[in-house]
């Protein structure tokens, strides 16, 4: 086994909440370990081009991809923190000590407090052949082509009309790929409705109470049958239409990346409205196990700006655990837990906002067990 | 190789690596240094990455980011390589995998 590494604060995963949570926590004077499987920082936010939406959010009218560098820079240019790329943490021991994967080999670091922020993946969604090569989930179209410039297909059928399946059907656009349609389960677009007008204005139908029957293919898609739904989403019979198009994309929802957690011990509870099994949390965003705290998609899918602040609250916290105190530490915090709760007002932020009461009532549940 | 490349983009500019020659299935292909081997593929209109090990189906590139073991392949030698997050370096072997691969002594 190599030699045990050790650091005051590890945080997994270089998304926007990672990163602000890093930056929080060596802001109070934290020594910091930060680690990320991709090449570069960034996660979500290095694949989105358009200007990320709302006057609410600290970055709003910028693109993602900016504010993933103004965000990364602030790290790399601070040699007192520690960035590891291309390295995946696959293990968390009883002891804390994480697993580090990278070039094939494993790497051990005994952290003090862990921040995890490991984002979300895509959801599946049963139809037949929808193991077919060209079926693919629409973040990875989108790391196709805005990554690494390789258009995904020709002609896409985008399944899911939420600001995701609505984004990236803009963006296949920008990439010369023809959209043959986006299809909605639901009979009305989920997404903001100027991602939606935006694309119809370029003549992609949305077709609402809509969704997919089964791919067809032998060796790759070649074509695909959706059908209506009615109001309690069955499928209408003969409604069906076959559509020609070699690449199917779903954008059908994200649930958090919990795996880690899950070893860890950490409890978790089932708030569909945040995505699925999430992480049970305190205000500070410290899980069930004591110096393990969380921000982001991971502890409940929401945006980059809700991810931000909380990364903020988690970074401050976990430094504070550690001893660290500032004379604006008590302001800094209850300023960011003021602009999530700004943030989450209104009809846009109502399911979150369940989602949340479900979550904490859950977490005092358990507490109560303790 | 730049059949499936995207020339022209509104937004972004794409950094192109250094052009290396690889085999797939003993044919030789190109692609860009250190961008992931299945971007090459895909690029190339390579869509089938590997077969599955029970019913022998066509499976390919799916989640982008090394979760979901749709797109195992054998690379110079070593069975289930990620080839969504692998990267592509000059002289590569690689080789549509069938079934759950054999692991090497000396891999
Ligand atoms: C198409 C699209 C458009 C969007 N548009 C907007 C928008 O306009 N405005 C907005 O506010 N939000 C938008 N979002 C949402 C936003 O991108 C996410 O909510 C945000 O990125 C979540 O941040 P995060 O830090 O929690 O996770 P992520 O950004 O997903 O980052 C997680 C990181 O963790 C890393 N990681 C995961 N597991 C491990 C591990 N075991 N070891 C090491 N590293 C690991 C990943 O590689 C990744 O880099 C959009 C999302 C998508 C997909």
């Amino acid at each position: 086994m190599s030699s045990l590494l050790t650091t005051e604060i590890c945080v997994v995963g270089a998304g926007p909440a990672g990163l602000k949570a890093a930056i929080l926590a060596r802001d109070m004077g934290a020594g910091v370990t930060i680690v990320d499987s991709g090449v570069s920082l960034g996660g979500q936010l290095v694949k989105q081009t358009h200007k990320f939406f709302g006057s609410r959010g600290q970055f709003a009218g910028m693109r993602g991809i900016d504010i993933a560098n103004l965000l990364s820079d602030e790290l790399l240019k601070d040699p007192s923190v520690d960035v590891l790329c291309d390295s995946q943490v696959v293990g968390f021991y009883d002891d804390g000590t994480l697993a580090i994967e990278k070039d094939d080999s494993i790497r051990f670091l005994k952290p003090e407090r862990v921040i995890c922020a490991t984002g979300a993946s895509e959801r599946m969604l049963p139809f037949e052949n929808n193991d077919l090569p060209g079926v693919y989930g629409a973040g990875a179209a989108q790391t196709l082509m805005n990554m690494y410039g390789v258009r995904p297909g020709n002609r896409v059928l985008m399944i899911g009309a939420g600001n995701i399946g609505l984004i990236v059907s803009y963006q296949l656009m920008q990439a010369g790929v023809e959209v043959a349609a986006v299809l909605e389960a639901m009979p009305q677009v989920g997404g903001y409705h100027v991602h939606a007008r935006k694309i119809q204005r370029a003549g992609i139908p949305i077709l609402t109470s809509h969704t997919i029957k089964a791919a067809h293919g032998t060796e790759a898609v070649e074509g695909a049958t959706v059908w209506a739904l009615d109001p309690e989403f069955h499928p209408i019979p003969n409604s069906e239409r076959y559509v020609e198009v070699d690449t199917i994309c779903l954008a059908v929802g994200l649930s958090p990346l919990t795996e880690l957690l899950w070893q860890a011990g950490c409890k978790m509870g089932y708030v569909p409205e945040l995505g699925g099994y999430t992480p049970l949390r305190n205000e500070n965003y410290e899980t069930t196990r004591p110096g393990v705290f969380i921000a982001g998609d991971l502890a409940g899918i929401e945006e980059a700006s809700s991810a931000m602040i909380e990364g903020t609250i988690a970074g401050l916290s976990a430094a504070k655990s550690l001893g660290y105190q500032t004379d604006d530490f008590e302001e800094r915090l209850s300023r960011a837990k003021a602009e999530l709760r700004t943030f989450r007002q209104g009809p846009t932020g109502r399911k979150v906002r369940q989602g949340i009461t479900k979550l904490i009532a859950l977490t005092e549940g358990v507490r109560a067990f303790d | 190789m730049d059949d499936g490349r995207i020339k022209h983009h509104p937004i972004l500019e794409f950094k192109e690596g250094r052009v290396v020659r690889f085999t797939f299935d003993g044919k030789e292909l190109e692609g860009y240094e250190g961008e992931p081997i299945a971007c090459a593929l895909h690029a190339a209109g390579v869509r089938v990455l590997r077969e599955s090990p029970e019913l022998k189906r066509p499976r390919g590139f799916f989640c982008a980011i090394g979760n979901c073991s749709s797109c195992l392949m054998t690379v110079d030698g070593r069975p289930n390589v990620r080839v969504c997050v692998e990267r592509l370096r000059e002289g590569m072997n690689v080789i549509t995998q069938k079934g759950k691969g054999v692991l090497l002594a000396d891999n």
